[in-house]
């Protein structure tokens, strides 16, 4: 059962469409608002969890992978543990060694 | 036997009975529509992960040198426009809506529909490149571009310079100051392929806005539209990342 809706084609409607939308703009004006509040060390964290939500609802509804074959999901997650996995070993290797004496 | 016999012979799991006519767009190697999407889609997702690791490796050198020069990051950052910023942040959220009401179209066979919303996106896509102009077009008269004609003016003199005055910037040592070029050169690196990325895009809409107009992507195979759809929408976020890091994120510290 489970299979089969996997593999038929979802339409996703127009109506969610614009739900998405509206939350990206209300995304943005969030992340503009909170860059010019003095929260410290939690801008850059509160920057990044915000455009990171924003990257996520894009990549759910308007790339329609929430109604995907599990096949892109696992070659997404798959590529963004692998992004990660490089950059921990990049930063690990630089800060590690002469970190900014160049 | 023809070709396309035993296809509808031999290859169809569920017996030919079912699916005696099928697709002229079905290539004869996949077994059903269906696969064929499916194969196209992932296809798609392994190049949209080749471009990750791509701007990837951009946003990675930014992470590292805005740690090593941060007083200069902080600075150089302020000299963008946060108002320009947040405008191409909306214009391209919008672009990427009407993308995905062109796919909607195609889906659901609606022509016009179709065209209108690529039509639009190409628009928005112009109107994002436009405001980048503009910012460029700043940066140079500022003597913001590195190279040989870069200036240091406004970051060791701030009181000089308006941006760095409304931001209530300190005067850098010399040293520092001249690592605001590490700054602007990744940031006309990342925005300069981004831009570069909403071009190609641009030529393939228009493209597909030639090829709406004679019928094709309304009659079922949606391929095309579908996976260009997700090529824009990466696009759409590596902005919305761009314009947090490079715009955002240095604007309070």
């Amino acid at each position: 059962m489970s299979e089969q809706k996997e593999h038929a084609h979802h339409i996703v409607s127009p109506k969610v469409y614009v739900v998405i939308l509206l939350a990206l703009l209300v995304g943005t004006a969030a992340t503009v608002g909170a860059s010019f509040i003095d929260m410290g060390p939690w801008n850059p964290v509160i920057n990044l969890a915000i455009a990171t939500t924003k990257a996520t609802l894009v990549v759910l509804y308007f790339m329609h992978v929430k109604y995907g074959t599990k096949l892109t999901k696992l070659t997404i997650v798959a590529g963004i543990f692998t992004f990660a996995g490089l950059v921990a070993m990049t930063l690990s290797d630089y800060s590690s060694r002469a970190w900014g004496q160049f | 036997m023809s070709d396309s016999q035993a296809i509808a012979q031999g290859m169809h799991p569920e017996g030919s009975d079912v699916h005696d006519e099928h697709p002229s767009y079905l290539r004869h190697h996949f077994n059903s529509v269906e696969q064929q999407a499916d194969t196209a889609g992932f296809a798609m997702w392994l190049f949209l992960l080749t471009e990750v690791m791509f701007f990837g490796g951009l946003f990675t050198a930014y992470l590292i040198y805005r740690n090593w020069y941060y007083a200069a990051f902080v600075a150089a950052s302020h000299q963008l426009d946060v108002v320009l910023g947040t405008m191409n942040t909306v214009v391209l959220i919008f672009s990427s809506f009407t993308m995905a009401m062109g796919v909607w179209c195609a889906e659901t066979k609606r022509r016009k529909g179709l065209i209108v919303s690529l039509l639009l996106t190409i628009a928005l896509g112009l109107v994002f490149l436009g405001i980048k102009t503009v910012e460029y077009r700043e940066k140079f008269e500022k003597h913001h571009v590195p190279g040989n004609h870069y200036s240091l003016q406004s970051f060791i003199n701030p009181a000089s310079d308006p941006a760095a005055t409304a931001a209530g910037d300190k005067p850098l040592a010399v040293d520092m100051a001249q690592h605001t070029e590490v700054y602007f050169s990744l940031y006309f690196a990342m925005t300069g392929m981004h831009a570069l990325h909403m071009i190609i895009g641009i030529g393939i809409l228009v493209f597909m806005v030639i090829r709406a107009q004679a019928g094709a992507f309304t009659s079922g195979h949606v391929t095309f539209v579908e996976n260009f759809g997700l090529y824009w929408h990466f696009v759409d976020i590596v902005w919305i990342y761009l314009f947090a890091l490079l715009y955002l994120i240095s604007r309070h510290a």
